[in-house]
């Protein structure tokens, strides 16, 4: 309960902007619960007067009738009012979380984003304040008008007749707990049903998620077998738990018509004593009664707004979790602008590690000269993602340094360090967005001219041109219709159009066929005279010409030298490169 | 929709009619009440006759006993009905999936599926079981308690008569005018939802060109839109409380006005008055039930109809009458000028393909990303038949065949290697239910997998996590070999299924694989070294066949295969090969 209350105050705290708003939905709800409590006394006062024939003092109705016609249509008014100010304040209250939340997730550090899995971020910032939004907006609208209405009702029935009103205090609770008692009976059938729904699920992601490799088997019999067993296990726990939860409403609603019995009992003998010792009018019991019904209506609400409400705290809980996590560390105060960077990189006694105590790069040296293409090499899953990690900032170095410039990397900011490198990955990420937007992300200035010469140079612009709207068509963030090859070039011309000082690519070229990779590594030779290049490739044959080789496996940089010094070395390098040609298992 | 009523109607038609039936009855008990409080006013109140009262409140008492009774017995025949139709559609639905083809789950995905078959099936159960519950009641109550006026007073019922259609329609008016925003707020929240995943997704590229504040700024345009469209809907539905109590304090007055006169001409007494004005708010009550009701079947309906989609869709695949095919025949799979165009498609994936392949050869797959090699070895086990041309298996079109007799012939090795939930052993015998532990061990042996039961203490019995996540990628890799192996298939397709193997065991593996003399293997691959020394290598190249001969053969007459060998090997050419 404790982690509740700090949710609260973290719920407050958004709520605050909005303080005054809060206040008068406050101030409106007791107004019109007020407004709600009354209009059944007028019209139990009007009932009194209608006695019988000949007997109805019309005037005194004319009035009383006026009465309540002037109070329903300002309670209406003010219940508008007042529902239109809890959409306001949750709808601005949930904005502004997202809000927060969306920018914490453009400062969380790389090694946050890799290891948390993207649908379980997006579901925290879209479908959680969503349900947060729809808790919150309930527990306003419901549970402060239903505490009101209670208290209300009570204070209303006192004034009537304290005895009657005892009967129905002493009732009502008997319909929570007779909920209470059920939901607890329910809850380790709803346990059983909610597993059973897992296990059912789990079968058919299985199954249908690999439906092709069922039926490449001839198995669907089987799987259809599995299937069958467990959803008549499901048909049986599901009948259960729906059909004995489903006794709630009945339940309780029985124990409404108790209420309403005895207040017709306790009213009706009330009536008849009339006079003696109090008593209450006719008029004065059908008010009763219609409190009755409303007294019990809140209590039956309120225990739904509160598992809703305690559902939003979850929600909500997770959200803040996300916002609370630690930015990346924040730049020095001094930190320099990398302009026009020449291009040198050193990296001096780096360590670096994922996770601490799993060792990965260790007492790392290398210097590279401006305008020197660097090579890194090694099987798949070697790290070779992590010394762009390192290169780019994405994740900070555990010990050590990383210069650019002869500036420690740490001490320059994030921004111009990374616009200082021109990246192609492998994996092609576009944003959805015109095709324009996509090539000028990192030259938002580029005028057409220059958008032109650049795709042209990535053989880009013969299938933008194609396209309906050529460079203004849009695309989704999976790239809509266009191929792995035409997203990669898409990447490539970015870089191109920016003509960064340094270059990182990361198989740039993996999915594009092999005829117009020749000439597109013809334009990106051009683009790397001069300029600081990494590369990590594939084939070897592409980067027998690189300055400098890493050899990387199992995260760390095993070798490093030029091509002839490192097949000299007879190592590593020297055995990944023959094995290309090994047969000698085979013949 | 209709369509899968019948699952309810046919199999659970004695609980839809009585779970409705019973909740009428119940709702019968229910509008008598008021005409008691009524009697208790005029009679027992009138006459000061406390046993009569007494009497009357133990009548109320016996009513909501009634009540409890039959509503309980309606409950169970909702759920009954509701789980039930659940369970026989969730039967329908999956049988129905496993008779697709690969074309039919293209088309569908996977993931479509699976949402029909959870969510949307879940749905449905819910819409069902409340939609017996409580459809008919709603409306019964609210015409009953009309016409219970109308027994009371003409002139009183009026107001009830006029009062019910006003209310109906500012109910469902307001419903109908809120759904269609209601789901501008969705599509805005699906944009949010896109603009958060892309840049989850793509925070490398995001923050590589410092875009971080320009995508903020969209979020928090995107966002603004979402607000001010929920705002909208919300003013919408806002309005619904006031409105309703509004309306129905209008007719309150106009009921207490008219019962005032009727009284007032010896009509009518002061309990009626009473009774009528109870049942006024009644119907309230079950007005705004029902509006909520509506809302939660549309959604039901909805989810209905998808699943109904996915009945009616899926062309199947039928096989023919044969099992064996020649036996004794020289090419165990021949291609007579096959093309290949997937279902939508603008373009062939392949065409012309011809070629032959003999019994236990080994033919060599290779060619560049997209060339078509993985649907050239689709078409053997016909996940897809192709568009034109023929495919022969033992000299037999592999359509005449039956399609598990087929598909038994053949062992596949697909590219993503999956393993299922159980044990080694079970996953072994996918191929072959009754394969003894002699034989899988031998196909472990063959897929240089041994090694990874040996490691296991519980070896065959050893546990597999779903989709094999105990196991890394290599040893998945080569599991999924193993279980092509069992049973000794006829033929053997390795689609690119030694990707995670290092080159010692990717060669030990082909090694190994030849000495399989009656398989016919089919090896793709986009390394020339795990392809070279097959007896027969068919180069693609953008769908069509380019070049067909063995490695020395190709490397002489075939353009595109020497342009790969030489990119993955020393220009000056091949010191060990």
């Amino acid at each position: 309960m404790k982690t509740g209350k700090g949710i609260l105050r973290k719920i407050l705290r958004y709520i605050k902007r909005y303080i005054a708003l809060m206040l008068l939905s406050v101030i409106l709800a007791t107004l019109t619960v007020a407004g709600t409590l009354y209009i059944p006394i007028i019209i139990g006062k009007a009932i009194d007067l209608i006695v019988s024939a000949g007997n109805v003092d019309f005037p005194a109705i004319f009035i009383l009738l006026l009465h309540t016609g002037v109070v329903a249509g300002i309670t209406a008014l003010l219940q508008w009012l007042m529902g239109a100010i809890n959409n306001r304040v949750t709808f601005d209250v949930v904005r502004d979380i997202r809000n927060d939340a969306f920018r914490k997730i453009e400062e969380l550090p790389l090694s946050y984003l890799d290891t948390k899995s993207t649908g379980d971020i997006v579901s925290r910032v879209i479908s959680d304040a969503d349900q947060f939004a729809d808790g919150l907006l309930l527990g306003f609208s419901q549970l402060f008008t239903g505490i009101v209405t209670i208290l209300g009702t009570l204070v209303f029935m006192l004034m009537l007749d304290p005895w009657i009103t005892l009967a129905v205090v002493v009732l009502t609770p008997v319909s929570l707990l007779v909920a209470r008692f059920i939901s607890r009976r329910t809850y380790s059938m709803f346990k059983l049903r909610s597993e059973t729904l897992g296990e059912q699920t789990a079968l058919i992601d299985e199954m249908i998620g690999n439906e092709k490799t069922v039926k490449a088997f001839c198995r669907e019999d089987e799987s259809i077998e599995k299937f069958e067993e467990i959803n008549e296990r499901l048909e049986k726990c599901s009948l259960r738990a729906t059909f004995f939860s489903s006794l709630t409403n009945p339940g309780t609603r029985f124990v409404n018509s108790m209420v309403y019995a005895a207040v017709g009992l306790f009213g009706a003998l009330a009536v008849i004593d009339r006079g003696a010792s109090g008593g209450i009018t006719v008029g004065e019991l059908s008010c009763f009664l219609s409190y009755a019904n409303q007294y019990t209506k809140p209590f039956n609400e309120i225990s739904g707004v509160v598992t809703e409400l305690q559902n939003a705290f979850a929600c909500a809980a997770r959200l803040f979790e996300l916002i609370e996590e630690p930015s990346e560390v924040p730049e020095p105060e001094d930190a320099v602008e990398l302009t026009d960077a020449k291009g040198s990189i050193k990296a001096e006694n780096v360590y670096f590690s994922y996770v601490p105590d799993k060792k990965l790069i260790e007492d790392f040296n290398i210097d590279i000269k401006p305008g020197q293409k660097t090579a890194i090499v090694g099987p798949t899953g070697c790290g070779k993602t992590t010394f762009i990690n390192l290169l780019m900032r994405f994740y900070d170095v555990t010990d050590g340094t990383v210069s650019a410039d002869g500036h420690d990397i740490r001490k320059i900011t994030r921004k111009s360090l990374r616009s200082s490198y021109g990246m192609v990955l492998q994996e092609t990420r576009l944003i959805s967005g015109t095709i324009r937007d996509n090539i000028i992300m990192g030259k938002p200035d580029a005028t057409d001219d220059e958008i032109k010469a650049a795709a042209k140079a990535s053989h880009a612009h013969s299938f933008i041109k194609r396209l309906p709207q050529g460079y203004d068509t849009v695309i989704g963030e999976d790239g809509g219709n266009l191929s792995q090859g035409q997203k990669q070039l898409l990447c490539i011309t970015r870089i191109m159009l920016c003509q960064p000082p340094m270059l990182i690519l990361d198989e740039a070229t993996s999915s594009i066929d092999t005829r117009t990779e020749l000439k597109i590594q013809d334009a990106f030779s051009k683009l790397m005279k001069g300029r600081t290049s990494f590369i990590v490739a594939h084939r070897l044959s592409t980067i027998r010409d690189a300055d400098v080789i890493l050899v990387m496996n199992q995260g760390s940089i095993i070798e490093q030298g030029t091509h002839d010094e490192l097949l000299a070395k007879n190592g590593f390098y020297a055995k990944l490169y023959n094995s290309q040609f090994d047969t000698s298992a085979e013949t | 929709m209709k369509k899968l009523l019948k699952y309810l109607t046919k199999g659970y038609m004695k609980e839809t009619v009585l779970a409705p039936l019973f909740k009428c009855i119940e709702a019968v008990f229910e509008l008598f009440v008021p005409l008691v409080v009524a009697q208790i006013i005029d009679v027992g109140i009138k006459n000061g006759d406390k046993g009569y009262v007494l009497c009357m409140c133990l009548v109320l008492v016996g009513l909501g006993l009634a009540g409890l009774a039959f509503s309980i017995t309606a409950q169970f025949f909702a759920a009954k009905a509701a789980t039930g139709f659940s369970k026989t559609v969730g039967n329908a639905l999956f049988r129905h999936i496993q008779t697709f083809s690969y074309t039919d789950l293209d088309e569908l995905g996977t993931s479509t599926l699976m949402t029909r078959m959870t969510s949307d099936l879940n749905q449905v159960q819910t819409g069902v079981n409340m939609t017996l519950r409580l459809l008919l009641r709603s409306p019964f109550i609210v015409f009953g308690a009309m016409i219970m006026a109308f027994t009371i007073d003409l002139n009183a019922a009026l107001v009830f008569a006029a009062a019910i259609p006003v209310l109906s329609i500012v109910v469902f008016g307001i419903m109908l005018a809120g759904m269609p925003l209601f789901g501008k707020v969705r599509a805005c929240l699906d944009k949010l939802l896109g603009r958060t995943r892309e840049n989850l997704s793509g925070a490398r590229v995001v923050r590589a060109f410092c875009i971080e504040d320009k995508e903020t700024a969209k979020f928090r345009d995107e966002n603004d839109k979402l607000t001010a469209a929920q705002l909208t809907a919300g003013r919408i539905s806002a309005l619904m409380n006031p409105l309703t109590f509004a309306l129905i304090n209008l007719a309150l007055i106009v009921l207490i006005y008219t019962g005032a006169v009727r009284v007032d001409e010896g009509i009518l007494t002061q309990g009626q008055v009473v009774a009528l004005y109870n049942y006024m708010s009644q119907i309230l009550v079950e007005l705004i039930k029902l509006a909520s009701l509506i809302i939660t079947i549309t959604k039901a309906a909805a989810c209905g109809k998808r699943i109904q989609s996915v009945l009616d869709s899926g062309e199947g695949m039928t096989g023919g009458a044969e099992s064996e095919g020649f036996t004794g025949y020289k090419y165990s799979v021949e291609f007579r000028n096959v093309s290949l165009r997937y279902k939508n498609a603008g373009e062939n994936s392949l065409t012309g393909i011809s070629f032959t392949a003999k019994k236990g050869s080994v033919i060599g797959i290779i060619g560049g990303t997209g060339s078509g090699k993985t649907s050239l070895v689709n078409m053997i086990p016909r996940f897809y038949d192709p568009t034109d041309g023929d495919i022969y298996i033992n000299g037999i079109n592999a359509k005449d065949y039956k399609l598990d007799a087929l598909r038994g012939k053949i062992g596949v090795v697909p590219q993503k290697a999956v393993l299922f939930k159980g044990t080694i052993r079970e996953n072994m015998r996918w191929r072959d239910e009754n394969a003894s532990d002699e034989e899988i061990m031998r196909a472990l042996d063959t897929a240089q997998a041994k090694d990874i039961i040996e490691m296991r203490e519980k070896g065959l019995s050893c546990t597999v996590e779903q989709n094999g996540t105990n196991f890394s990628g290599g040893q998945r890799q080569r599991l999924t070999i193993a279980r092509a192996l069992v049973g000794s298939p006829e033929i053997l397709i390795l689609d690119d299924s030694a990707s995670a193997l290092d080159f010692a065991t990717d060669a030990a593996l082909r090694k190994a694989l030849r000495t399989l003399k009656n398989t016919t293997v089919f090896i793709v691959s986009q390394r020339t070294s795990s392809i070279m020394h097959a007896d027969k290598i068919i180069v693609l190249d953008d769908g069509e066949v380019v070049g067909v001969g063995t490695h020395a053969e190709l490397l002489g007459n075939c353009p595109v295969y020497k342009e790969i060998y030489d990119s993955q090997f020393r220009k000056e050419g091949g010191e060990t090969a």
